[in-house]
Protein backbone atom coordinates (compact mmCIF):
# COMPACT_ATOMS: atom_id res chain seq x y z
CA UNK A 1 0.00 0.00 0.00
CA UNK A 2 1.02 3.09 -1.14
CA UNK A 3 0.02 6.71 -0.21
CA UNK A 4 1.13 9.28 -2.54
CA UNK A 5 -2.31 10.17 -2.96
CA UNK A 6 -1.26 12.06 0.02
CA UNK A 7 0.16 14.59 -2.41
CA UNK A 8 -2.35 17.58 -3.15
CA UNK A 9 -0.51 18.31 -6.74
CA UNK A 10 -2.90 18.08 -9.32
CA UNK A 11 -1.53 18.44 -12.81
CA UNK A 12 -3.55 19.91 -15.10
CA UNK A 13 -3.19 21.82 -18.68
CA UNK A 14 -3.86 25.27 -17.18
CA UNK A 15 -2.49 29.04 -16.74
CA UNK A 16 -1.75 28.90 -13.09
CA UNK A 17 -0.15 25.49 -13.39
CA UNK A 18 2.30 26.72 -16.12
CA UNK A 19 3.52 30.16 -13.38
CA UNK A 20 6.66 30.51 -12.01
CA UNK A 21 6.89 28.79 -9.14
CA UNK A 22 7.88 32.11 -7.68
CA UNK A 23 5.08 34.45 -9.23
CA UNK A 24 2.57 31.90 -7.14
CA UNK A 25 4.01 32.06 -4.26
CA UNK A 26 4.52 35.57 -4.16
CA UNK A 27 1.12 36.43 -5.57
CA UNK A 28 -0.56 33.65 -3.00
CA UNK A 29 0.76 35.13 -0.06
CA UNK A 30 0.01 38.81 -1.18
CA UNK A 31 -3.31 37.62 -1.62
CA UNK A 32 -3.37 36.10 1.85
CA UNK A 33 -2.13 39.34 2.77
CA UNK A 34 -4.46 41.77 1.30
CA UNK A 35 -7.48 39.74 2.75
CA UNK A 36 -6.19 40.22 6.21
CA UNK A 37 -5.66 43.72 5.67
CA UNK A 38 -9.36 44.34 4.26
CA UNK A 39 -11.32 46.07 7.37
CA UNK A 40 -14.32 44.39 9.18
CA UNK A 41 -17.57 44.73 6.64
CA UNK A 42 -16.11 45.81 3.65
CA UNK A 43 -18.39 44.04 1.80
CA UNK A 44 -17.68 45.20 -1.92
CA UNK A 45 -14.27 44.49 -0.65
CA UNK A 46 -14.96 40.94 -0.19
CA UNK A 47 -16.77 40.55 -3.43
CA UNK A 48 -14.42 41.57 -5.60
CA UNK A 49 -11.69 39.58 -3.80
CA UNK A 50 -14.26 36.34 -3.82
CA UNK A 51 -14.78 37.18 -7.59
CA UNK A 52 -10.61 37.06 -7.82
CA UNK A 53 -10.89 33.64 -6.17
CA UNK A 54 -13.02 32.18 -8.21
CA UNK A 55 -11.57 33.25 -10.91
CA UNK A 56 -8.22 31.58 -9.75
CA UNK A 57 -9.96 28.52 -9.19
CA UNK A 58 -11.87 28.41 -12.42
CA UNK A 59 -8.64 29.04 -14.44
CA UNK A 60 -6.53 26.47 -12.78
CA UNK A 61 -9.03 24.23 -14.08
CA UNK A 62 -8.63 22.46 -10.74
CA UNK A 63 -12.53 22.35 -10.39
CA UNK A 64 -14.79 24.31 -8.38
CA UNK A 65 -15.73 21.72 -6.19
CA UNK A 66 -12.72 20.03 -5.27
CA UNK A 67 -11.64 23.10 -3.68
CA UNK A 68 -14.74 24.04 -2.01
CA UNK A 69 -14.33 20.40 -0.25
CA UNK A 70 -10.62 20.85 0.57
CA UNK A 71 -11.48 24.40 1.93
CA UNK A 72 -13.63 23.05 4.62
CA UNK A 73 -10.73 22.14 6.47
CA UNK A 74 -10.84 24.81 8.04
CA UNK A 75 -14.47 24.36 9.53
CA UNK A 76 -13.90 23.25 13.07
CA UNK A 77 -11.90 26.25 13.81
CA UNK A 78 -14.87 28.56 13.49
CA UNK A 79 -15.87 27.13 16.65
CA UNK A 80 -13.16 29.31 18.01
CA UNK A 81 -14.92 32.81 16.83
CA UNK A 82 -18.37 32.03 17.81
CA UNK A 83 -18.99 33.57 21.08
CA UNK A 84 -17.63 36.80 19.57
CA UNK A 85 -20.93 37.40 17.92
CA UNK A 86 -22.45 37.44 21.80
CA UNK A 87 -19.80 39.29 23.48
CA UNK A 88 -18.96 42.03 20.84
CA UNK A 89 -20.09 45.18 22.06
CA UNK A 90 -22.99 47.14 19.68
CA UNK A 91 -26.69 46.74 18.78
CA UNK A 92 -28.41 44.23 19.58
CA UNK A 93 -29.36 42.39 16.79
CA UNK A 94 -31.26 39.04 17.95
CA UNK A 95 -32.00 37.53 21.37
CA UNK A 96 -31.35 33.73 21.87
CA UNK A 97 -33.03 32.03 25.26
CA UNK A 98 -30.67 29.58 26.16
CA UNK A 99 -31.92 27.70 29.10
CA UNK A 100 -31.81 30.58 31.91
CA UNK A 101 -29.85 32.46 29.98
CA UNK A 102 -30.29 34.81 27.14
CA UNK A 103 -27.77 35.66 24.36
CA UNK A 104 -28.01 38.80 22.49
CA UNK A 105 -26.24 38.47 18.92
CA UNK A 106 -25.32 42.02 18.02
CA UNK A 107 -24.54 43.37 14.13
CA UNK A 108 -21.08 44.67 15.19
CA UNK A 109 -20.78 40.79 16.64
CA UNK A 110 -22.23 39.40 13.35
CA UNK A 111 -20.45 41.43 10.83
CA UNK A 112 -17.31 40.44 13.03
CA UNK A 113 -17.82 36.76 12.78
CA UNK A 114 -19.06 36.84 9.20
CA UNK A 115 -15.71 38.79 8.46
CA UNK A 116 -13.51 36.28 9.88
CA UNK A 117 -15.49 33.53 8.23
CA UNK A 118 -15.02 35.29 5.13
CA UNK A 119 -11.21 35.70 5.37
CA UNK A 120 -10.47 32.69 6.46
CA UNK A 121 -12.46 30.93 3.57
CA UNK A 122 -10.63 33.21 1.01
CA UNK A 123 -7.20 32.50 2.25
CA UNK A 124 -7.87 28.93 2.71
CA UNK A 125 -8.90 28.45 -1.27
CA UNK A 126 -5.93 30.54 -2.53
CA UNK A 127 -3.40 27.98 -0.18
CA UNK A 128 -5.59 24.99 -2.16
CA UNK A 129 -4.56 26.09 -5.31
CA UNK A 130 -1.15 27.24 -4.78
CA UNK A 131 -0.58 23.73 -3.54
CA UNK A 132 -2.60 21.62 -5.99
CA UNK A 133 -0.96 23.82 -9.00
CA UNK A 134 2.66 24.27 -7.51
CA UNK A 135 4.58 20.23 -7.51
CA UNK A 136 6.62 20.45 -4.65
CA UNK A 137 10.19 20.58 -5.98
CA UNK A 138 9.03 24.01 -7.45
CA UNK A 139 7.72 24.76 -4.02
CA UNK A 140 10.74 24.96 -2.78
CA UNK A 141 12.43 26.38 -5.10
CA UNK A 142 10.04 29.41 -4.57
CA UNK A 143 11.27 28.76 -0.85
CA UNK A 144 14.65 29.63 -1.98
CA UNK A 145 13.63 32.84 -4.22
CA UNK A 146 11.68 34.40 -0.78
CA UNK A 147 15.11 33.79 0.85
CA UNK A 148 14.12 31.01 3.19
CA UNK A 149 17.06 29.89 5.18
CA UNK A 150 19.18 27.15 2.73
CA UNK A 151 19.26 24.52 5.64
CA UNK A 152 15.21 24.69 6.71
CA UNK A 153 14.83 24.19 2.50
CA UNK A 154 16.97 21.61 2.58
CA UNK A 155 14.90 19.75 5.59
CA UNK A 156 12.01 20.16 3.79
CA UNK A 157 13.19 19.09 0.77
CA UNK A 158 14.45 15.67 2.43
CA UNK A 159 11.79 15.51 4.76
CA UNK A 160 9.64 15.85 1.35
CA UNK A 161 10.96 13.17 -0.14
CA UNK A 162 10.50 10.17 3.14
CA UNK A 163 7.32 11.63 3.70
CA UNK A 164 5.94 8.64 1.58
CA UNK A 165 8.38 6.32 2.88
CA UNK A 166 7.10 7.01 6.84
CA UNK A 167 3.64 7.30 5.91
CA UNK A 168 3.91 3.88 4.64
CA UNK A 169 5.94 2.94 7.71
CA UNK A 170 2.62 3.94 9.78
CA UNK A 171 0.08 1.99 7.82
CA UNK A 172 2.46 -0.84 8.07
CA UNK A 173 2.33 -0.49 11.85
CA UNK A 174 -1.61 -0.10 11.93
CA UNK A 175 -2.04 -2.35 9.88
CA UNK A 176 -0.31 -5.12 12.40
CA UNK A 177 -1.96 -3.29 15.50
CA UNK A 178 -5.55 -4.07 13.28
CA UNK A 179 -4.74 -7.99 12.43
CA UNK A 180 -3.72 -7.87 16.87
CA UNK A 181 -7.49 -6.62 17.02
CA UNK A 182 -6.54 -3.22 18.60
CA UNK A 183 -8.24 -1.26 15.81
CA UNK A 184 -9.69 1.98 16.86
CA UNK A 185 -11.54 3.30 14.41
CA UNK A 186 -14.22 0.97 13.87
CA UNK A 187 -17.24 2.29 15.44
CA UNK A 188 -18.96 0.67 17.79
CA UNK A 189 -16.58 -2.51 17.86
CA UNK A 190 -14.92 -3.51 21.18
CA UNK A 191 -11.08 -2.54 21.09
CA UNK A 192 -8.87 -4.18 23.37
CA UNK A 193 -7.65 -3.56 26.88
CA UNK A 194 -7.63 -0.44 29.56
CA UNK A 195 -7.30 3.41 28.10
CA UNK A 196 -3.92 2.40 29.55
CA UNK A 197 -2.98 -0.19 27.96
CA UNK A 198 -3.79 1.01 24.65
CA UNK A 199 -1.61 4.40 24.43
CA UNK A 200 0.82 2.12 25.63
CA UNK A 201 0.62 -0.07 22.59
CA UNK A 202 0.24 3.20 20.54
CA UNK A 203 3.54 4.70 22.29
CA UNK A 204 5.32 1.60 21.34
CA UNK A 205 4.39 1.83 17.80
CA UNK A 206 5.53 5.70 17.84
CA UNK A 207 8.98 4.96 19.09
CA UNK A 208 8.95 2.13 16.85
CA UNK A 209 8.54 4.67 14.16
CA UNK A 210 11.58 6.80 15.59
CA UNK A 211 14.14 3.92 15.94
CA UNK A 212 13.02 3.15 12.57
CA UNK A 213 13.87 6.75 11.42
CA UNK A 214 16.76 7.15 13.11
CA UNK A 215 18.14 3.81 11.57
CA UNK A 216 17.26 5.26 8.52
CA UNK A 217 18.58 8.69 8.19
CA UNK A 218 22.13 6.90 9.38
CA UNK A 219 21.97 5.02 6.26
CA UNK A 220 20.65 7.92 4.51
CA UNK A 221 23.41 10.20 5.74
CA UNK A 222 26.29 7.29 5.16
CA UNK A 223 24.85 6.91 1.47
CA UNK A 224 25.16 10.52 0.65
CA UNK A 225 28.45 10.80 2.03
CA UNK A 226 29.12 7.81 -0.20
CA UNK A 227 28.44 9.77 -2.90
CA UNK A 228 30.84 12.99 -1.54
CA UNK A 229 28.66 14.78 0.80
CA UNK A 230 30.80 17.05 2.63
CA UNK A 231 27.78 19.07 5.28
CA UNK A 232 27.85 21.97 2.32
CA UNK A 233 24.03 22.35 0.68
CA UNK A 234 24.83 22.61 -2.75
CA UNK A 235 21.75 23.96 -5.22
CA UNK A 236 21.84 25.27 -8.91
CA UNK A 237 20.97 28.99 -10.16
CA UNK A 238 17.51 29.73 -9.80
CA UNK A 239 16.53 30.69 -13.79
CA UNK A 240 15.59 34.46 -14.48
CA UNK A 241 11.46 35.14 -14.24
CA UNK A 242 10.28 35.81 -17.77
CA UNK A 243 9.09 39.22 -18.56
CA UNK A 244 5.55 38.37 -18.92
CA UNK A 245 5.62 36.69 -15.63
CA UNK A 246 6.88 39.67 -14.24
CA UNK A 247 4.66 41.92 -15.90
CA UNK A 248 1.83 39.38 -14.44
CA UNK A 249 3.14 39.76 -11.26
CA UNK A 250 3.22 43.63 -10.78
CA UNK A 251 -0.31 43.79 -12.31
CA UNK A 252 -1.36 41.17 -9.48
CA UNK A 253 0.63 42.87 -7.04
CA UNK A 254 -0.69 46.27 -8.15
CA UNK A 255 -4.56 45.10 -8.69
CA UNK A 256 -4.63 44.34 -4.94
CA UNK A 257 -3.15 46.89 -3.18
CA UNK A 258 -5.99 49.13 -4.76
CA UNK A 259 -8.49 46.59 -3.55
CA UNK A 260 -7.26 46.75 0.18
CA UNK A 261 -7.01 50.85 -0.21
CA UNK A 262 -10.60 50.12 -1.34
CA UNK A 263 -11.56 48.94 1.87
CA UNK A 264 -10.91 52.16 3.55
CA UNK A 265 -12.45 54.10 1.17
CA UNK A 266 -15.63 52.59 1.39
CA UNK B 1 -6.50 9.76 3.86
CA UNK B 2 -7.85 11.46 7.48
CA UNK B 3 -5.81 13.99 8.30
CA UNK B 4 -7.72 15.54 10.99
CA UNK B 5 -6.58 19.36 12.06
CA UNK B 6 -5.68 19.65 15.30
CA UNK B 7 -7.34 22.56 17.15
CA UNK B 8 -3.94 23.81 17.61
CA UNK B 9 -3.29 25.13 13.74
CA UNK B 10 -5.00 28.36 13.59
CA UNK B 11 -6.11 29.17 9.95
CA UNK B 12 -5.86 32.46 7.96
CA UNK B 13 -8.58 35.24 9.24
CA UNK B 14 -8.52 34.37 12.48
CA UNK B 15 -5.78 36.40 13.49
CA UNK B 16 -5.51 39.78 13.10
CA UNK B 17 -2.69 41.69 10.85
CA UNK B 18 -0.48 43.19 13.77
CA UNK B 19 -0.78 39.87 15.58
CA UNK B 20 0.63 37.72 12.87
CA UNK B 21 3.18 39.62 11.70
CA UNK B 22 4.82 39.99 15.30
CA UNK B 23 5.01 36.46 15.71
CA UNK B 24 6.17 35.92 12.33
CA UNK B 25 8.75 38.02 13.06
CA UNK B 26 9.31 36.71 16.71
CA UNK B 27 9.43 33.19 15.19
CA UNK B 28 11.59 33.79 11.91
CA UNK B 29 14.66 35.40 14.86
CA UNK B 30 14.26 32.47 16.94
CA UNK B 31 14.39 30.28 14.03
CA UNK B 32 17.50 31.72 12.68
CA UNK B 33 19.30 31.13 16.23
CA UNK B 34 18.35 27.44 16.33
CA UNK B 35 19.50 26.72 12.84
CA UNK B 36 23.11 28.38 14.22
CA UNK B 37 22.91 26.43 17.42
CA UNK B 38 22.11 23.21 15.06
CA UNK B 39 25.15 24.37 12.85
CA UNK B 40 27.73 23.94 15.98
CA UNK B 41 25.92 20.90 17.18
CA UNK B 42 24.83 18.46 14.80
CA UNK B 43 27.31 18.88 12.14
CA UNK B 44 27.23 17.41 8.85
CA UNK B 45 25.00 14.39 9.38
CA UNK B 46 21.73 17.11 10.85
CA UNK B 47 20.04 17.51 7.04
CA UNK B 48 19.11 14.16 6.45
CA UNK B 49 18.58 13.12 10.04
CA UNK B 50 16.78 15.93 10.71
CA UNK B 51 14.72 15.31 7.28
CA UNK B 52 13.60 11.43 8.34
CA UNK B 53 12.90 12.58 11.67
CA UNK B 54 10.25 15.59 10.66
CA UNK B 55 9.03 12.79 8.40
CA UNK B 56 8.65 10.23 11.19
CA UNK B 57 6.77 12.53 12.92
CA UNK B 58 4.57 14.31 10.33
CA UNK B 59 3.40 10.63 9.58
CA UNK B 60 3.71 9.68 13.35
CA UNK B 61 0.59 12.24 13.85
CA UNK B 62 -1.87 9.50 12.10
CA UNK B 63 -0.70 7.10 15.21
CA UNK B 64 -3.97 7.09 17.43
CA UNK B 65 -6.10 5.40 19.85
CA UNK B 66 -9.34 5.20 20.94
CA UNK B 67 -9.98 7.09 24.09
CA UNK B 68 -13.96 7.60 24.78
CA UNK B 69 -17.03 8.42 22.52
CA UNK B 70 -15.65 8.22 19.51
CA UNK B 71 -12.44 10.63 19.90
CA UNK B 72 -8.95 9.25 20.29
CA UNK B 73 -5.80 10.79 21.29
CA UNK B 74 -3.36 11.46 18.53
CA UNK B 75 1.06 11.82 19.01
CA UNK B 76 1.90 15.59 18.65
CA UNK B 77 5.70 14.80 18.63
CA UNK B 78 7.51 17.44 20.25
CA UNK B 79 8.02 15.85 23.39
CA UNK B 80 9.55 13.52 21.83
CA UNK B 81 11.64 15.38 19.33
CA UNK B 82 13.31 17.11 22.69
CA UNK B 83 14.23 14.44 24.41
CA UNK B 84 15.59 12.48 21.13
CA UNK B 85 17.32 15.42 19.86
CA UNK B 86 18.39 18.06 22.20
CA UNK B 87 15.91 21.95 21.86
CA UNK B 88 17.88 23.05 19.09
CA UNK B 89 16.99 20.71 16.47
CA UNK B 90 13.63 19.98 17.90
CA UNK B 91 12.93 23.02 17.30
CA UNK B 92 13.90 22.98 13.63
CA UNK B 93 12.54 19.61 13.14
CA UNK B 94 8.59 21.01 14.78
CA UNK B 95 9.46 24.06 12.37
CA UNK B 96 9.54 21.94 9.44
CA UNK B 97 7.00 19.63 10.16
CA UNK B 98 4.42 22.79 10.81
CA UNK B 99 5.53 24.49 8.13
CA UNK B 100 4.82 21.64 5.40
CA UNK B 101 1.18 21.14 7.28
CA UNK B 102 0.08 24.47 6.11
CA UNK B 103 2.21 25.03 2.83
CA UNK B 104 1.31 21.53 1.40
CA UNK B 105 -2.23 20.62 3.92
CA UNK B 106 -3.75 24.27 4.28
CA UNK B 107 -3.72 22.43 8.04
CA UNK B 108 -3.09 26.32 9.84
CA UNK B 109 -2.91 29.48 7.41
CA UNK B 110 0.11 30.57 5.76
CA UNK B 111 -0.02 34.33 7.42
CA UNK B 112 -0.72 32.70 11.01
CA UNK B 113 2.29 30.12 10.22
CA UNK B 114 4.92 32.07 12.37
CA UNK B 115 1.96 31.98 15.45
CA UNK B 116 1.33 28.44 14.68
CA UNK B 117 5.24 27.56 14.79
CA UNK B 118 5.56 30.01 17.68
CA UNK B 119 3.24 27.87 19.63
CA UNK B 120 4.14 24.17 18.16
CA UNK B 121 8.06 24.30 17.73
CA UNK B 122 9.02 27.15 20.35
CA UNK B 123 6.70 26.59 23.29
CA UNK B 124 5.98 22.83 22.56
CA UNK B 125 10.02 22.68 22.58
CA UNK B 126 11.40 24.83 25.50
CA UNK B 127 8.01 23.96 27.99
CA UNK B 128 9.06 20.19 27.12
CA UNK B 129 12.46 20.74 27.66
CA UNK B 130 11.85 23.22 30.89
CA UNK B 131 9.53 20.32 32.47
CA UNK B 132 11.70 17.14 31.67
CA UNK B 133 15.35 18.81 32.66
CA UNK B 134 13.46 20.11 36.00
CA UNK B 135 12.02 16.42 36.48
CA UNK B 136 15.45 14.36 35.37
CA UNK B 137 17.33 16.59 37.96
CA UNK B 138 14.43 15.68 40.80
CA UNK B 139 14.90 12.22 39.57
CA UNK B 140 18.37 12.49 40.22
CA UNK B 141 19.16 9.47 37.39
CA UNK B 142 16.73 7.22 38.49
CA UNK B 143 14.64 5.78 35.63
CA UNK B 144 11.40 6.95 36.94
CA UNK B 145 12.83 10.09 35.88
CA UNK B 146 12.60 9.09 32.49
CA UNK B 147 8.55 7.99 32.30
CA UNK B 148 7.52 10.95 34.68
CA UNK B 149 9.43 13.57 32.96
CA UNK B 150 8.67 12.72 29.82
CA UNK B 151 5.07 13.03 30.91
CA UNK B 152 4.98 16.41 32.28
CA UNK B 153 6.66 17.37 29.39
CA UNK B 154 4.16 16.14 27.02
CA UNK B 155 0.95 17.08 29.70
CA UNK B 156 2.57 20.46 29.61
CA UNK B 157 3.33 21.54 26.09
CA UNK B 158 0.04 20.60 25.04
CA UNK B 159 -1.70 22.40 27.55
CA UNK B 160 0.68 26.07 27.65
CA UNK B 161 0.46 25.67 23.42
CA UNK B 162 -3.09 25.64 23.78
CA UNK B 163 -3.37 28.26 26.08
CA UNK B 164 -0.89 30.24 23.91
CA UNK B 165 -3.45 29.94 21.26
CA UNK B 166 -6.13 30.65 23.14
CA UNK B 167 -4.32 34.19 24.41
CA UNK B 168 -3.23 34.70 20.76
CA UNK B 169 -6.85 34.70 19.37
CA UNK B 170 -7.64 36.86 22.13
CA UNK B 171 -5.74 39.57 21.51
CA UNK B 172 -6.80 39.40 17.69
CA UNK B 173 -10.36 40.15 19.18
CA UNK B 174 -11.70 37.14 17.81
CA UNK B 175 -12.33 34.95 21.33
CA UNK B 176 -13.36 36.27 24.15
CA UNK B 177 -10.27 35.63 26.64
CA UNK B 178 -13.12 34.62 29.39
CA UNK B 179 -14.34 31.94 27.11
CA UNK B 180 -11.72 30.54 25.03
CA UNK B 181 -8.73 30.61 27.68
CA UNK B 182 -10.79 28.24 30.19
CA UNK B 183 -12.35 26.39 27.02
CA UNK B 184 -9.06 25.84 25.20
CA UNK B 185 -7.39 25.02 28.48
CA UNK B 186 -9.87 22.00 29.47
CA UNK B 187 -10.04 20.53 26.25
CA UNK B 188 -6.07 20.49 26.01
CA UNK B 189 -5.70 19.08 29.10
CA UNK B 190 -7.45 16.44 28.52
CA UNK B 191 -5.93 15.87 25.10
CA UNK B 192 -2.51 16.25 27.12
CA UNK B 193 -3.00 13.08 28.70
CA UNK B 194 -3.49 11.32 25.86
CA UNK B 195 -0.32 13.16 24.27
CA UNK B 196 1.66 12.17 28.17
CA UNK B 197 0.88 8.37 27.63
CA UNK B 198 1.76 8.04 24.28
CA UNK B 199 4.82 9.30 25.28
CA UNK B 200 5.50 7.18 28.28
CA UNK B 201 5.19 4.14 26.10
CA UNK B 202 7.01 5.57 23.03
CA UNK B 203 10.11 6.02 26.41
CA UNK B 204 9.64 2.48 28.05
CA UNK B 205 9.94 0.86 24.35
CA UNK B 206 12.55 3.28 23.05
CA UNK B 207 14.61 3.06 27.02
CA UNK B 208 14.22 -1.47 26.06
CA UNK B 209 14.93 -1.08 22.39
CA UNK B 210 17.41 1.43 21.95
CA UNK B 211 18.25 3.10 25.67
CA UNK B 212 21.19 4.64 23.65
CA UNK B 213 18.60 7.07 22.24
CA UNK B 214 17.23 7.87 25.85
CA UNK B 215 19.78 7.41 28.16
CA UNK B 216 22.59 9.61 26.46
CA UNK B 217 20.91 12.41 27.24
CA UNK B 218 21.23 14.14 24.16
CA UNK B 219 18.74 17.13 25.77
CA UNK B 220 21.86 17.73 28.02
CA UNK B 221 23.42 20.43 25.74
CA UNK B 222 25.42 23.54 26.08
CA UNK B 223 23.14 26.42 26.46
CA UNK B 224 20.55 24.27 27.40
CA UNK B 225 19.98 26.74 30.50
CA UNK B 226 18.51 29.17 27.92
CA UNK B 227 16.01 27.09 26.55
CA UNK B 228 14.90 25.96 30.08
CA UNK B 229 14.45 29.56 31.50
CA UNK B 230 12.50 30.10 28.26
CA UNK B 231 10.80 27.24 28.49
CA UNK B 232 10.50 28.40 32.83
CA UNK B 233 8.82 31.76 31.52
CA UNK B 234 6.76 30.79 29.11
CA UNK B 235 4.98 28.33 31.46
CA UNK B 236 4.63 30.39 34.29
CA UNK B 237 3.80 33.70 32.02
CA UNK B 238 0.89 31.76 31.10
CA UNK B 239 -0.02 30.47 34.02
CA UNK B 240 -0.41 33.90 35.71
CA UNK B 241 -1.52 35.57 32.70
CA UNK B 242 -4.47 33.18 31.86
CA UNK B 243 -6.53 33.16 34.98
CA UNK B 244 -5.83 37.42 35.00
CA UNK B 245 -6.73 37.46 31.49
CA UNK B 246 -9.97 35.85 31.56
CA UNK B 247 -11.02 37.45 35.10
CA UNK B 248 -10.60 40.72 33.49
CA UNK B 249 -11.32 40.89 29.63
CA UNK B 250 -10.70 44.46 29.62
CA UNK B 251 -7.03 44.16 29.58
CA UNK B 252 -7.17 42.32 26.46
CA UNK B 253 -10.24 44.27 25.20
CA UNK B 254 -8.31 47.47 26.09
CA UNK B 255 -5.61 45.75 23.25
CA UNK B 256 -8.17 45.25 20.87
CA UNK B 257 -9.44 48.75 21.52
CA UNK B 258 -5.95 50.23 20.62
CA UNK B 259 -6.02 47.66 17.61
CA UNK B 260 -9.15 49.90 17.08
CA UNK B 261 -7.43 52.72 16.99
CA UNK B 262 -4.40 51.74 14.57
CA UNK B 263 -7.27 50.58 12.14
CA UNK B 264 -8.84 54.26 12.52
CA UNK B 265 -5.28 55.90 12.37
CA UNK B 266 -4.83 54.39 9.05
CA UNK B 267 -8.53 55.59 7.43
CA UNK B 268 -6.41 58.98 6.52
CA UNK B 269 -6.46 57.18 3.47
CA UNK B 270 -10.51 58.74 3.30
CA UNK B 271 -8.80 62.51 3.50
CA UNK B 272 -6.32 61.88 0.75
CA UNK B 273 -9.08 60.95 -1.64
CA UNK B 274 -12.71 62.60 -0.21
CA UNK B 275 -16.10 62.69 -1.94
CA UNK B 276 -15.08 63.09 -5.82
CA UNK B 277 -12.93 59.60 -6.06
CA UNK B 278 -16.02 57.36 -6.33
CA UNK B 279 -19.07 59.68 -7.42
CA UNK B 280 -22.08 58.01 -6.75
CA UNK B 281 -20.31 55.50 -4.71
CA UNK B 282 -21.34 57.44 -1.46
CA UNK B 283 -23.41 54.57 0.01
CA UNK B 284 -21.95 51.04 1.43
CA UNK B 285 -25.11 49.47 -0.73
CA UNK B 286 -24.71 51.06 -3.61
CA UNK B 287 -20.89 49.97 -3.85
CA UNK B 288 -21.43 45.91 -3.06
CA UNK B 289 -23.53 45.92 -5.62
CA UNK B 290 -21.36 47.50 -7.81
CA UNK B 291 -18.27 45.35 -6.54
CA UNK B 292 -20.94 42.34 -7.27
CA UNK B 293 -21.52 43.61 -10.60
CA UNK B 294 -17.70 43.68 -11.60
CA UNK B 295 -17.12 40.41 -9.94
CA UNK B 296 -19.91 38.61 -11.82
CA UNK B 297 -18.67 40.65 -15.23
CA UNK B 298 -14.71 38.94 -14.17
CA UNK B 299 -15.68 35.91 -13.59
CA UNK B 300 -18.29 35.57 -16.45
CA UNK B 301 -14.80 36.86 -18.86
CA UNK B 302 -12.86 34.00 -17.29
CA UNK B 303 -15.14 31.52 -17.65
CA UNK B 304 -16.06 32.06 -21.30
CA UNK B 305 -11.86 32.97 -22.05
CA UNK B 306 -11.68 29.42 -20.74
CA UNK B 307 -14.75 27.64 -22.56
CA UNK B 308 -12.78 29.29 -25.79
CA UNK B 309 -9.40 28.03 -25.18
CA UNK B 310 -11.03 24.37 -24.41
CA UNK B 311 -13.04 24.46 -27.67
CA UNK B 312 -9.60 25.58 -29.00
CA UNK B 313 -7.31 23.12 -27.66
CA UNK B 314 -9.76 19.67 -28.10
CA UNK B 315 -10.89 20.77 -32.23
CA UNK B 316 -7.13 19.70 -33.39
CA UNK B 317 -7.87 16.38 -31.62
CA UNK B 318 -10.99 15.96 -33.22
CA UNK B 319 -10.07 17.00 -36.70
Amino acid sequence: MHVHFLDPYKPRPSLIHAFDPRVKLVLALAFILAVALTPIGAWPVYVLLFAVIVSVVMLSELGVGYVLKRSALALPFVLAAVPILFTAQGVPLLAVPVGPWTLTITVEGLQRFITILLKSWLSIQMAIVLAASTPFPQLLVAMRAVRMPRLIVAVVGLMWRYLFVMVDEVLRLLRARTARSGDPGLPGARVGGSLAWRARVTGGMAGNLLVRSFDRGERIYAAMAARGYDGEVRTFALPPIPTGQRLILGIGLAVLLLLVMLGYLV
Amino acid sequence: MHYSPTPLHIPDGFLSIYVAIVFWIVTLMLVVYALKRVNQDLGERQVPLMGVLAAAIFAGQMLNFAVAGGTSGHMLGATLATILLGPWAAILVMTCVVGVQALIFQDGGLLALGANIFNMAIIGVSVSYFAYRTVQKLAGGKPWGLYVGGFAAAWLAVFVAALATALELAISGTSPANIALPTMGAVHALIGIAEGLITIGALAFLAAVRPDLVKRNKAEVPAGRVVWLVGLVIALGLAVLSPLASSHPDGLEWVAEQQGFIGLAQSPLYEIIPDYAFPGISSEAVATIVAGLLGTTLVFVVALGLAYSRRKRSSPVES
